[in-house]
């Protein structure tokens, strides 16, 4: 049987079908069509850096507010933090103060300034942390990152170490 | 058809006849005549209402819903979110496209009297979803919580008041309180995400179940036809004819959409602030404009009864043309169906090349 053959050479070669060449164009096309839809979507979910997280220093109390062997929970961020008036602490002078992030470094629960036992506990699961910031007993894995405390005036800065 | 060597297909044949739903589509079939172009539009609107859907979703992401931060938060979208400004403008292009399908959708099969016998629930179904459309639109508007989505919002609930004996009730109930507040904003909000969907969503269903289990309506002049011998009987198969033109036409409109969102981002307007007066030649939303200018014309409660009562007529029309439903061409149906059209256009076209009038 004669055939008459219109392509070149080299597309003869190539043994691609009519229908195989339209199912790789019409796959690629879809396939990039689900790419551009699904790329803009994944970029929207995550979202953008906010701006405000990365706070470096607050006001977490006022000098007087807390009595010696007392604790304060305040805002760090978007995270709670916890300042301490170490037992028989000057309330005027930032060395009788430590600052911890509030997070517990185990399942980040909130943690809190025990009076009783002068030390900081996790209510969780019973973890313990001295004022330092060091694990004494209890689940957590690490230490709570600690945070430097100045006076200035009348307010108590907190900043994270990095600032 | 199907190699049935996959042990995941026999796992759910044995469990949920994967054959039986495989044999009923594939003998699913569609009219095919010289009107049939009408039949994709209402996949179209379906269509639309998915990407409504996941537009929506994703804007539920970072949208706060109350009045000291909606604004803020649709204007955090458009300029901070990765493609969020894609993601809102997609949502609001296709929603006007979405409420123009369904017209062309519903004049379409109103010109051809699909709603006739035995389809009456069907253009039931239809018309209150329009209601629904509706609805999504004037309650969507408000939420970015800018000046001119105030105050439509203030005169779109107004009417409420020019129903008897419960018009001030409901007035309250639209509102969440007197005034268009940050409360009428979370209710709104509460409308177009929960209760709105979930209406449509029901609703929907009926329609799809009521078109699948009829079928297509075959307008009466290519019945005529068929029964004097004048043209075959023909179907298209639905999977993959039918369907594959379907896709074509939503590829095409999405196109559209993101060109047009590409270009002409939608604006986020200025914050809705109760001291600011009214604009100039302020008017809603396109497709209430032929009310709006038909209420500078009439006096309004001729107006707002007019339309309400020309709404039910429109609903329960399957049970006033007895014409259609005996299989006979009525051509007074189709000429109000055409007058209907025209006088919209009319008066829409009137509200935007002449303002003032």
């Amino acid at each position: 049987m004669l055939e008459i053959d219109i392509y070149p050479l080299e597309m003869r070669l190539e043994k691609v079908s009519r229908r195989n060449a339209i199912n790789i164009l019409l796959g690629t096309g879809i396939a990039a069509l689900g790419a551009g839809t699904i790329y803009p979507i994944i970029r929207y979910i995550i979202p953008p850096a906010e701006s405000g997280s990365g706070t470096s220093s607050v006001s977490a109390a006022k000098v007087g507010e807390l009595k010696p062997n007392e604790g304060k929970i305040f805002k760090f961020g978007d995270k709670p933090a916890i300042l301490v008036l170490k037992a028989g602490g000057d309330p005027s002078s930032a060395a009788s103060y430590v600052a911890f992030t509030a997070v517990c470094t185990h399942l980040g629960c909130t943690v809190q300034y025990r009076a009783d036992i002068k030390n900081i506990w996790c209510a969780c699961h019973n973890g313990h942390y001295d004022l330092n910031g060091m694990v004494i007993s209890g689940p957590p894995p690490t230490p709570l990152t600690a945070y430097t405390v100045a006076i200035k005036g009348e307010e108590i800065f907190v900043s994270s170490a990095k600032a | 058809m199907a190699e049935h060597s996959n042990w995941l297909y026999r796992w759910l044949d044995e469990r949920v006849d994967l054959q039986g739903l495989e044999k009923f589509l594939r003998h699913k079939t569609v009219p095919y005549h010289r009107h049939s172009i009408w039949y994709y539009v209402g996949g179209m609107t379906l269509y639309l209402f998915v990407v409504q859907v996941i537009t929506g979703i994703l804007l539920l992401l970072y949208y706060k819903p109350t009045a000291e931060s909606a604004y803020e938060s649709v204007q955090y979208i458009m300029t901070e979110v990765p493609f969020g400004w894609l993601v809102r403008s997609i949502h609001s292009y296709a929603a006007n496209l979405f409420i123009g399908c369904v017209f062309v959708h519903m004049f379409s099969v109103f010109i051809m009297k699909a709603y006739r016998k035995p389809r009456e629930f069907t253009w039931i179904s239809g018309a209150l979803l329009l209601f629904l459309a509706m609805g999504f639109g004037f309650s969507g508007y408000l939420l970015p919580w800018n000046q001119l989505a105030y105050l439509a919002t203030n005169v779109g609930t107004s009417f409420a008041t020019m129903v008897p004996v419960v018009g001030p009730w409901i007035l309250e109930f639209l509102r969440g309180g007197k005034e268009v507040t940050g409360a009428t904003l979370t209710r709104f909000f509460g409308f177009h995400v929960a209760v709105l969907p979930g209406l449509t969503t029901a609703l929907l269903a009926v329609h799809l179940l009521f078109v699948q289990r009829q079928g297509m309506s075959v307008p009466i002049v290519i019945e005529d036809e068929i029964s004097s011998k004048k043209a075959d009987r023909r179907e298209l198969p639905f999977i993959p004819n039918f369907l594959f033109r379907d896709m074509l036409g939503w590829t095409l409109a999405l196109g559209l959409i993101i060109l047009l969102a590409t270009l002409f981002p939608w604006e986020v307007g200025d914050k809705a602030d109760i001291l600011k007066p009214a604009p100039a030649h302020i008017r809603p939303e396109w497709y209430f404009v032929f009310m709006y200018q038909t209420l500078k014309y009439v006096p309004k409660v001729v107006g707002v009864f007019g339309f309400a009562i020309a709404g039910m007529v429109w609903v329960l029309l399957p049970f006033f043309d007895r014409k259609s439903n005996r299989g006979i061409s009525n051509k007074l149906y189709t000429a109000i169906g055409i007058i209907v059209v025209a006088y919209m256009i009319i008066m829409t076209a009137v509200a935007y090349l002449a303002p003032g009038e």
